[in-house]
């Protein structure tokens, strides 16, 4: 059973958060989250849901906040955007080293300055190496059914990570869509009921989160963190399986659209990936093989199935909605080129950084960077391999 | 038109065009103007006043007036004005902050600024609520009433920003309101005027989000509401408590003299550097560095 609903991304990820009832809810407001607790605080004085909900007076304080929750033993989620992810920055590495399967969607914003407060990824992406488990939502159905999945991925015995849900602000978070929602009831019992194995409030078993670590034994739980990264994309891969045999929507780490035969890859997170399937359908009816190849899953970053997805390619187009400073080229790029690097892939790779700071990214764009393609095709990497979308220069 | 109107408006930044994001009615352009018109009376050059903001709908003042000005990030204000004028002394700084900015993400930094004494002035807008992003109760939504993250009311308690500034260790501390223009611009150059850390609250109209759910749906109905539920300092002493209930006072509250933060950071310099018993002292911890070095080093070879 399912039910059709007209709702913007902020909406849907609220809807998933009512079903789901967490025991703790912190937050505070930054745009483009906003809508999102709003909606969610509504459910809550509404009695629709049981969740504790606590507006503090910072996002370090609503992290702060979730983690204590959750070390409690409370199901914890919380949500924010941009500079609130920022501010959180601190309690966002306590949170994943604590292991701590905390479940926050992050409507994806331009992190400041100057200030701005539209889509790109720079918020999302520097937090790439915090521990935490990142899922990139294409639209509201995707932002709908990752957060319901997210909560068994973090929850796994054998991952217990926290996990982002990102999704693009404005773009997603402030657009209506059709989607289709589950009943609640199906969704509860999937989820089940979260008996976390060590929590403060096991007076049997006193515990302790977050001593002190020092030469002695840091390293080995930096180890075991590492260790439960690895043993995540199984877990994803499982969940997304058993969610599609409950929804009719199976999910994967990776998703390939017109791709088995691709020559001309497109690589692309987010709502990006819906423009360049219809890019890719035009080039199809005109015979070009051109695909997409749509990363779901960034961390863990899932290498040998981008390796294998991306194998007769003969030239590849990384589309990045973030910079990385003084590095060799976007996050996204870097990551597919380490992939690709001794995979015996011999594609011309090309970086093309996009719509920073909410600057639109049209289907000419897509187009743009296809006819690139066929050049680099023939010719293999150019020298000028870092290039940009829709920039006046 | 008075020349300081006249002035004022050269405070104005030429290049920005009018009117402000701020909706038609808000409290903070009247805020705005009472602000240069306070600074024009007191005849500063434009290049001598800075003036830093957070996020919310007051952290845009600084787009509009001419001066040197910073948009920071939320919660923050004070803190990059408190660098601002430990680089420049010499800066008339002004902190624009709304309530959730200097109280609720920035609350830390308010009572520190309080507590230093330095020699700057902190305005806060109240209009006891998040306005840029949609009508979320601050810290400053009084018990009861709504927002959007409290629909059937506030649990929570407000605080009293004067108060709050007074218990602080503030040295200057008045508050007004946007009805009452004249007098907030009066208690504005007032605060400027002061030596030490001055703040003055005024109490401001969110009509469009704070109005809306709270029975003051137009901005008049809320300039009427602080006419009629603010009494002046003076004669709120000769009131009960129950007379004053649910109503704000306007006024200085508390004016008292302190050392300034960066003067009292002179004084100790100057004194380490001229007193012959401190330079002494001063030459005896060296002389122990030195020696302790010596001691390692022979001890290494």
């Amino acid at each position: 059973m399912s039910r059709r609903l007209i709702l913007t991304g902020n909406d849907a990820a609220a809807e998933a958060m009512r079903q789901i009832d967490p025991d703790v809810v912190a937050a505070f407001p930054i745009t483009p989250q906003t809508e999102l607790m709003h909606k969610f605080a509504e459910h809550v004085a509404d009695g629709e849901v049981k969740a504790e909900l606590v507006l503090v007076e910072s996002e370090h304080s609503a992290m702060s906040a979730t983690v204590g929750a959750a070390a409690a033993g409370a199901r914890s989620m919380t949500a924010t955007s941009a500079n609130g992810l920022a501010l959180m920055w601190e309690i966002v590495y306590i949170a994943a080293s604590y292991r701590l399967p905390i479940v926050m969607p992050v409507v994806n914003r331009a992190l400041s300055g100057p200030i701005n407060i539209h889509c790109d990824h720079s918020d999302t992406m520097g937090c790439r190496d915090t521990g935490w488990i990142q899922l990139y939502s294409e639209n509201a159905q995707e932002v709908y059914d990752n957060v319901i999945q997210a909560i068994r991925i973090a929850e796994s015995p054998e991952v217990l990570l926290p996990v982002m849900v990102t999704f693009d602000g404005f773009i997603i978070s402030h657009t209506a869509e059709v989607l289709e929602a589950l009943e609640d009831d199906p969704v509860r019992n999937w989820i089940g009921e979260y008996k976390p194995k060590y929590t403060l409030l096991d007076t049997d078993n006193p515990m302790t989160f977050g001593p002190l670590d020092l030469q002695d034994y840091y390293f080995e739980h930096k180890r075991q963190q590492m260790e439960a990264m690895r043993a995540a994309p199984a877990t994803v891969k499982k969940i997304g399986k058993l969610y599609g045999e409950m929804s009719g929507r199976p999910y994967d780490l990776i998703e390939g659209y017109q791709l088995e035969d691709a020559e001309l890859a497109v690589v692309a997170l987010g709502s990006t990936c819906g423009t360049a399937k219809v890019v890719i359908d035009e080039l199809r009816a005109k015979g070009t093989k051109a695909g997409l190849l749509k990363i779901r899953c960034f961390r863990p970053f899932p290498e040998a199935e981008i390796a294998a997805a991306l194998k007769g390619a003969k030239a590849i187009a990384v589309l990045d909605r973030s910079v990385s400073f003084g590095a060799p080229g976007g996050p996204v790029h870097k990551e597919i080129k380490a992939a690709l690097f001794g995979s015996g892939s011999s594609a011309g790779l090309v970086n093309y950084i996009y719509g920073l700071g909410g600057r639109d990214i049209s289907m000419e764009h897509i187009h743009e960077a296809f006819a690139d393609l066929e050049t680099v095709a023939g010719e293999g990497t150019p020298a000028d391999a870092i290039r940009f979308l829709g920039l006046r220069e | 038109m008075s020349e300081a109107i006249e002035n004022a408006r050269t405070f104005l930044r030429p290049s920005k065009k009018l009117p402000t994001v701020w909706c038609g009615g808000c409290g903070l352009g009247i805020l705005m103007s009472a602000m240069t018109r306070a600074l024009a009376r007191l005849g500063v050059e434009k290049n001598d006043v800075a003036v830093v903001s957070g996020i919310g709908c007051t952290g845009r003042l600084p787009t509009y007036v001419d001066f040197n000005t910073l948009h920071t990030t939320h919660g923050r204000g004070l803190a990059f004005a408190t660098g601002v004028k430990l680089a420049r002394p010499k800066l008339t700084v002004i902190a624009a902050m709304g309530d959730g900015d200097a109280l609720a993400i920035g609350g830390n930094h308010f009572i520190h600024a309080c507590r230093r004494n330095i020699d700057m002035t902190a305005i806060v807008a109240n209009n006891h609520i998040y306005g840029m992003t949609g009508g979320q109760y601050s810290p400053t939504t009084p018990h009861g009433k709504r927002g959007t993250t409290a629909p059937y009311g506030n649990v929570e308690h407000d605080f009293d920003v004067a108060a709050l500034a007074a218990g602080a260790g503030a040295t200057f501390v008045a508050r007004s309101s946007v009805y009452h223009a004249q007098e907030l611009d009066r208690l504005i150059e007032k605060a400027v005027l002061h030596k030490g850390f001055s703040v003055v609250e005024a109490v401001s109209n969110c009509y469009t989000s704070y109005g809306r759910l709270n029975k003051h749906a137009s901005p008049v109905d809320m300039l009427r509401w602080m006419k009629e539920n603010s009494v002046p300092v003076g004669k709120a002493e000769t009131m009960e408590p129950w007379e004053l209930e649910g109503k704000f006072t306007r006024g200085v509250i508390v004016e008292r003299e302190l050392p300034e933060f960066i003067e009292a950071y002179d004084d100790l310099a100057e004194r380490l550097t001229t007193s012959p018993s401190a330079v002494e002292r001063v030459k005896s911890i060296l002389k122990s560095f030195d020696e302790t070095a010596e001691r390692l080093n022979a001890k290494a070879e």
